[in-house]
């Protein structure tokens, strides 16, 4: 509709992250069962409470029929024809970085994730996950002079085992939902996060997720506890390769924050999409939940949702002690043939306890963006606010876009506000940045970024640019 | 004056022009040529076409040329693109200067100056080098610096709106500004803001096209050229005295010019 031959004129810049890495690699025969489930945990050495956690969830998950209620189509997703474990083939135990294969650290470094001690990020600690396993964690002894664990759930599940005893499934339950009982069967491999009380955490912490092989699923499973007082900044990034087929991803993310402590969970998503014909990419089915334990903590989830074939994910905060604060800021994009189902649940149950919800949902193309929250303020929570904005932005005339906000309160001592809009880019205002020089496709992404502004501003400095860049590219030759 | 002027070539010639919208006709053989140092008034009923033909020279895609040519400088325009055209020094000033949520003004403005400049080979300005341009420029407008923090024209009022086009003339120096009813919607004061920063800005090099309704705009900025437009075409020419007759006689006067 606008300028559309200018528009099929853009070359599109082709997915950035799309390379296979040729390893060798450890698979386990595709499907699932209780063996396979045995072997994982056989594999990762694993004590007996946590096969026991796994074979409950499996037990449960047999039980369970996969959600339809979203706003989602796909092709029927056959369980039994994945592969729910492959690790790169490496040394038994590796104790310095000099010792990962040299493909692995080569696969990082292209990704922009420098991990040896010469190239690694000065700022931001990084675990580097590759398909199911956990390759390295730079800053380990930095950290850990300050008492701050970061490692890898199999890892912590070794040396910090009371501590995964205690909080493991303690946010989001095995018998959550499909895919978290799935996830709680099967995870291989995730982060771990300790922040002892007292302690701010002298640095950015960041995982990221690598997808390298087509036919596994992963399922990895972060946890994150802040101690009383305590803070951290924790980044997630995501990229997989180019494949015709679809991969599963179901991952569960738990976060703690007790008394007076605050954790800030920012991910920028990045999963492959698929091609404009809706071939291929990935099915991204997350739990992610956080738990304000404590008196006046606070969790706040960023995400910035541009990959994948199909988003499924709602970061929520459960909000009991007294005071404590929620906050969920996200900017979904979807183009071509992508589906967003996406937002979050504000649970508040403590008394003066405050939550804020900002969603901007962008769709181009012929995709379906929808954003889908819940605010509940519970019989005791008197005094508590909620406060959200919901505003979509259309591009292009076949893109939808949709808002479900649930709200349920039983305690008329409180407030909740809810706003939504919906903008479409107009010709005319393409026109005005276009008639002062500026060209097409940054104009669109002057408009795209502005309408996002509220969101980016939350997310941590290289962050916000990146999440820029990411989405201007995104949006190439999207507008028609 | 005027016979020194010609010795030059002329900025802008539009030839013959057609053009339609939704294949229905608007422009029916407008002709036009500009020279550097001309300010021409184009003046005519509502939906004469004048409005569309500024947008036309700016390359508005909701129009199709179906016939004749525009040349800028001497080169046949007709296919460029909008944005060519702006940073190779056309402008237009909008009538309805549209609100652009979410960007800020002065982002806008630096990434528009810029390109206006990458054009022209000159350096193009950081955040810093801008902002002490930026400044020397509100002055001509008597613009606030409150207004570039805010979003492109959001919550602006309408002469607010209309000031803020005249700042980006000002950052642009255009060849050749067409001004599409800046005077409307402004009291006094912000008329005689408004005409002495586009005086200010013009020089013997610039061509401007004054579209407007009223003789008051041309009170302040005296055009050499009159012409008076009506159901898609020019249908007569004269120098600013035309004005003066239409305002006594009004648009009913040159109906009789209809060819």
């Amino acid at each position: 509709m606008v300028n559309e031959n200018l528009v099929q004129d853009v070359v599109k810049e082709p997915y950035k992250y799309g390379f296979v890495t040729d390893i060798e690699t450890e698979k386990i025969a595709k499907g699932l069962n209780e063996d396979v489930i045995r072997l994982i945990s056989l594999k990762k050495e694993e004590p007996k409470y946590l096969l026991d956690f796994r074979l409950r969830a499996f037990k449960k998950w047999q039980k369970m029929k996969e959600p339809d209620w979203a706003e989602i189509g796909y092709k029927q997703i056959d369980y039994q024809d994945i592969i729910y474990y492959s690790a790169p083939k490496q040394k038994e135990k590796i104790s310095s970085l000099d010792e990962v294969d040299p493909k692995l650290l080569e696969t990082f470094d292209k990704l922009g994730i420098p991990l040896t001690e010469q190239k690694k990020l000065t700022n931001v600690a990084v675990d580097a996950v590759f398909d199911s396993v956990s390759i390295a964690t730079t800053f380990r002894e930095e950290l850990a002079e300050h008492g701050v664990i970061f490692c890898s759930i199999s890892e912590a599940v070794k040396n910090h085992s009371d501590l995964i005893e205690k909080y493991l499934g303690s946010v989001v339950p095995a018998s959550d939902n499909y895919f978290a009982a799935l996830n709680s069967a099967v995870f291989s491999d995730g982060s771990f996060v300790y922040i002892p009380k007292g302690v701010t955490c002298p640095m950015d912490l960041s995982s990221y997720f690598r997808i390298n092989s087509g036919d596994s699923g992963q399922f990895e499973r972060t946890l994150i506890i802040a101690e009383e007082s305590s803070s951290v900044s924790y980044l997630e990034g995501c990229t997989a390769p180019m494949f015709d087929t679809n991969t599963l991803h179901a991952a569960v993310v738990e976060l703690i924050a007790l008394d007076d402590a605050s954790i800030k969970y920012s991910t920028v998503q990045n999963w492959y999409a698929g091609d404009e014909e809706g071939v291929g990419g990935i099915f991204n089915f997350v739990t992610k939940r956080g738990k304000c334990l404590g008196k006046r903590s606070k969790i706040s989830w960023s995400q910035v949702e541009t990959g994948s074939a199909i988003t499924w994910k709602y970061p929520s905060c459960l909000l009991l002690g007294e005071e404590s604060v929620g906050e969920f800021y996200s900017v979904a994009l979807t183009n071509n043939l992508q589906q967003a189902d996406t937002g979050t649940k504000m649970i508040h149950i403590g008394p003066k306890t405050k939550s804020t919800i900002v969603s901007k949902g962008i769709s181009a193309g012929n995709s379906i963006n929808s954003y889908r929250g819940l605010v509940k303020i519970g019989t005791k929570a008197k005094g508590s606010r909620n406060y959200s904005q919901c505003d979509s932005m259309l591009i292009g005339d076949q893109a939808s876009a949709n808002t479900f906000p649930y709200i349920k309160s039983q305690q008329p001592n409180s407030e909740i506000e809810h706003e939504a809009s919906t903008c479409r880019i107009s010709e005319d205002q393409l026109f005005y940045l276009q008639s002062r020089g500026i060209e097409f496709e940054e104009a669109i992404s002057m408009m795209v970024s502005g309408f996002c502004r509220d969101v980016f501003n939350q997310l941590p400095m290289e962050f916000a640019a990146e999440a820029d860049k990411l989405l201007a590219l995104k949006l190439e030759g999207s507008v028609g | 004056m005027q016979s020194k002027m010609k010795e030059s070539d002329p900025i802008l010639e539009v030839e013959n022009l057609f053009a339609s919208t939704d294949n229905l006709p608007i422009l029916k053989g407008v002709s036009l040529t500009v020279y550097p140092g001309e300010i021409h008034a184009i003046m005519g009923r509502n939906g004469c076409g004048k409005s569309t033909l500024s947008k036309i020279i700016a390359g508005h895609p909701s129009y199709n040329i179906t016939n004749g040519d525009i040349k800028f400088s001497g080169e046949n325009i007709n296919s460029l693109e909008p944005e060519e055209r702006a940073q190779s020094g056309i402008f237009l000033g909008f009538q309805y200067p549209i609100e652009i949520p979410g960007v800020s003004n002065l982002e806008f403005l630096r990434v528009s100056t810029n390109a206006r400049r990458k054009f022209l080979k000159k350096e193009e300005l950081d955040t810093f080098d801008f902002e002490e341009l930026v400044k020397e420029k509100l002055e001509l407008v008597k613009m606030d610096h409150a207004f570039l923090t805010r979003s492109v024209n959001q919550g602006f009022s309408g002469g607010e709106k209309k000031r803020n086009e005249i700042l980006q003339m000002a950052l642009l120096e255009p060849k050749i500004a067409i001004l599409d009813e800046t005077d409307s919607g402004l009291d006094i004061d912000a008329l005689r803001i408004v005409a002495s920063g586009i005086k200010k800005i013009s020089n013997a090099q610039t061509g401007i096209i004054l579209i407007t309704h009223y003789q008051r705009l041309l009170d302040e900025i005296e055009p050499n050229y009159v012409h008076v437009m009506a159901d898609g075409q020019i249908i007569k020419t004269g120098r600013s005295e035309l004005a003066l007759e239409l305002e006594k006689k009004g648009y009913e006067w040159t109906d009789n010019f209809i060819k």
